[in-house]
């Protein structure tokens, strides 16, 4: 079976289903009997929920307007 | 001075073409303004005037329109790249070795002094607001804040970042390795500094 430190190498590819298929497996064995490294994944999900709903920031009326007079003003 | 039917058809191209970048650009303002302020900060709205101006130079080089969006983010991120050398501490000075051993869940849930609890690292996640989440990623080496935000907040692929980037995926992979780490010693920095912690321990 693969060392924790190995299982956590790898959580997050698992997490996007990025690994091959004999890392996936060799994850999901050591996950059915380590408790701790489950805890680790639930936490792995976590930290991805938050940054991906971290993401979009609202442009302001300002600058919006100030990027499109650029924009504008570009051409032949 | 005569002017010819194909010099008038160059400047209708022209014109057109131009107004093709327009249009492109405009739909993606939101996305590159957003992108930019988590690399940059607040010389994001410079890093996309930079990144208007250089991508409109080199328009002629897109080939398919479906690309644009990708296009006009990996001119971008060369522009954030430019102007944000200096913020952000270089991975030496972060001890590599430590960090790739770091894990915060293990710090939270064993090695915190706090009375135990079965979701005490979800209830420490639940205190960082998005601004605090985007402000510990500005904290990252530009070398790791690029693929962190590019893969984990805006959903590309670490195959689309290493084609953008121009770089192997293996290295796209490893940054985003030892990023993450790094992204997690950081949130408990953070949340020490900023008193997360104790508010966790109520």
């Amino acid at each position: 079976m693969i060392t924790c430190s190995e299982a956590i190498r790898h959580l997050w590819e698992y997490l996007d289903a990025t690994t091959d298929e004999s890392t996936r497996e060799a994850i999901e064995e050591h996950l059915a009997r380590c408790r701790a490294c489950c805890g680790e994944l639930e936490f792995a999900h976590e930290l991805r929920r938050v940054l991906a709903s971290s993401a979009h920031e609202d442009i302001p009326d300002g600058v919006l307007r100030r990027l499109n007079e650029t924009l504008e003003e570009l051409g032949p | 001075m005569s002017v010819s039917v194909a010099d008038v058809e160059t400047v209708e191209d022209a014109a057109d073409q131009a107004e093709r970048f327009r249009t492109l650009a405009r739909e993606q303002l939101p996305q590159l303004y957003s992108i930019a302020r988590r690399l940059v900060g607040g010389d994001a709205e410079d890093a996309v005037q930079d990144c208007l101006l250089k991508a409109f130079q080199r328009f002629g080089q897109l080939r398919e329109a479906a690309a644009g969006p990708a296009w006009l983010t990996s001119i971008l991120i060369n522009c954030c790249r430019d102007r944000g050398r200096a913020i952000g501490r270089s991975p030496q000075q972060v001890g590599l070795d430590e960090m790739n051993e770091f894990s915060l869940f293990r710090k939270i849930a064993y090695e915190d002094p706090f009375p135990y609890s079965d979701s005490l690292h979800l209830d420490f996640l639940e205190d960082f607001g998005p601004e605090d989440v985007r402000a510990v990623v500005r904290e990252l080496p530009m070398l790791y804040r690029i693929p962190v935000v590019l893969v984990y907040m805006d959903g590309y692929l670490a195959r689309e970042v290493a084609n953008m980037l121009n770089i192997p995926l293996g290295t796209v992979l490893a940054r985003l390795h030892r990023g993450r780490k790094l992204f997690e010693k950081q949130l408990w920095n953070y949340a020490d500094a900023n008193g997360l912690l104790r508010r966790t321990a109520r």
